[in-house]
């Protein structure tokens, strides 16, 4: 690993000076992505801006019918905390999947979507539950914040603060694990929500996280797993590697939006 | 260089580290504390394990200035002069080590998972331990001394 300047802000503010009066800097929130990225010397910042002493990143607020997760918050809380249980209890459970336990202790939603790992789980319950992401700056929706592979609207030194998440009506996610790192091979997470249901899909696609219209359509006049039973995504825009071929990728999404369907009820 | 300080198994310590210094290396180099082991590179094979505040995480993969200020548990912690902690006496009478490279890094893990699922079942053992990659036992004798230490603990 290259040596860095190491700071630890204690408020919003003084990270986004921190990280501003650095020449090439960058946050630091887990880790869990970055550490190893680090170690293998494929970035090197000259500063890290530890959001780990930021309090006010931290928590799980319901009001209403929104969830209201600070980035900070590790996929351990969520999964563990009784109100997203109860609120959404397909986003605990997702959160519960994440990785393994000690990624789960230190990995937070705030660095899981700011990453957007092309095969990371919470994008796809951001994009499928309308989520809105709060940064320093401004509010974005979901389906403006995810860009591409590991690229997000986030400006240079933008922080991510908090995503809030509209309770739907019903929602599940159903992942397909690669065995040996427990990211997504293909994950689909389907909501019924009272403006129309929504499936979003991870791990499959060339440009990351993405939107199925045609499930959704199917899915708002008739929510049922056999009401997406023949709609299949075109395998041309899938990726292919050693673990799946773009063809059994695109069988999966299928399988996995009815399983996803039928989890919910 | 920044300094650091925490409690480790109980006891004060402190040292000047690089920012880029990692939690197992201020262990095993600074504080010659080599129970915790290191078995690859990419976060996934747990050797690594130990408790900071109460919850395990890889400290391969935490920087010790993020650690700085914490409370930390190693393997070296766990007995109690010459008695054994519950944990480890379970992995000594079920043969749930055979090479144990991986093995401080399972215990440490399955000591967190019993003190937060004391019942856990076999099945919530098995997904518990996905962290934990062991190349010599298939696992089978590492479960059973979880399931004793259940008892024990
Ligand atoms: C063994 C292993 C298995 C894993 N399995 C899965 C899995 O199954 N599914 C899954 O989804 N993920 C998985 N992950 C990734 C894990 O969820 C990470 O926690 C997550 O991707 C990044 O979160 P972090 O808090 O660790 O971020 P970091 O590693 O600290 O940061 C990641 C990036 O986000 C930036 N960043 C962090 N916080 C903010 C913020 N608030 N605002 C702006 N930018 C920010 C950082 O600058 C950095 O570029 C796995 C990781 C490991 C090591
Ligand atoms: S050394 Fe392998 S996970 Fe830490
Ligand atoms: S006992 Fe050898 S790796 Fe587990």
């Amino acid at each position: 690993m290259y040596d860095f300047a190491y700071h630890k802000p204690s408020s919003v503010a003084d990270a986004v000076a921190a990280r501003s009066g650095a020449e090439d800097g960058t946050y630091v929130a887990g880790g869990m992505t970055l550490v190893p990225t680090l170690k293998q010397r494929l970035a090197q910042p000259s500063d890290l801006v530890d959001l780990g002493g930021v309090g006010e990143l931290k928590g799980i607020s319901v009001s209403g019918n929104t969830v209201t997760i600070k980035a900070m918050t590790t996929h351990a809380a969520v999964a563990n905390s009784s109100e997203v249980q109860a609120a959404i209890p397909a986003l605990a459970a997702l959160a519960g999947g994440i990785g393994d336990p000690q990624v789960r202790n230190r990995g937070t939603i705030g660095g899981s979507i700011a990453n957007n790992d092309p095969a990371a789980d919470y994008p796809a319950a951001c994009l499928a539950l309308g989520a809105t992401i709060k940064t320093d700056k401004r509010e974005l929706s979901a389906d403006d914040f995810f860009t591409g592979l590991f690229e997000t609207a986030l400006e240079d030194g933008e922080m991510v603060v908090s995503i809030s998440f509209p309770k739907p009506e019903k929602a599940a996610y159903q992942k397909f694990d690669n065995p040996a790192s427990r990211y997504a091979l293909v994950g689909v997470f389907a909501a019924k929500t009272g403006s129309g249901a929504r499936v979003a899909v991870t791990g499959a696609g060339q440009d990351g996280v993405f939107r199925v219209p045609a499930m959704e359509s199917a899915l708002s006049t008739n929510w049922s797993a056999g009401a997406v039973d023949g709609i299949a995504v075109d395998a041309g825009t899938l990726n292919a590697d050693i673990h799946a071929s773009a063809e059994y990728r695109a069988h999966l999404i299928t399988v996995m939006a009815k399983r996803a369907v039928s989890a919910a009820g | 260089m920044p300094t650091v300080s925490m409690t480790v198994n109980g006891k004060q310590v402190s040292g000047e580290v690089e920012g880029r210094t990692l939690l197992v290396q201020f262990l095993r180099e600074n504080l010659h504390m080599t129970g915790t082991h290191v078995g690859c590179d990419t976060s996934q094979c747990g050797a690594c394990v130990v408790h900071v505040n109460g919850d395990s995480m890889k400290s391969c993969t935490l920087l010790a200035v993020q650690a700085d200020g914490t409370d930390v548990t190693t393997i070296e912690g766990l007995a109690d002069g010459d008695t054994l902690h519950p944990m480890q006496e379970a992995f000594r009478d079920n043969h749930g080590l055979q090479c144990g490279f991986c093995t401080p890094g399972m215990v440490m893990s399955a000591v967190d998972l019993v003190k937060k699922n004391p019942k856990a079942s076999e099945h919530e053992i098995r997904e518990w331990l996905e962290g934990n990659i062991c190349r010599c036992t298939g696992y089978h004798n590492i479960v059973k001394s979880i399931q004793q230490a259940q008892q024990t603990m």
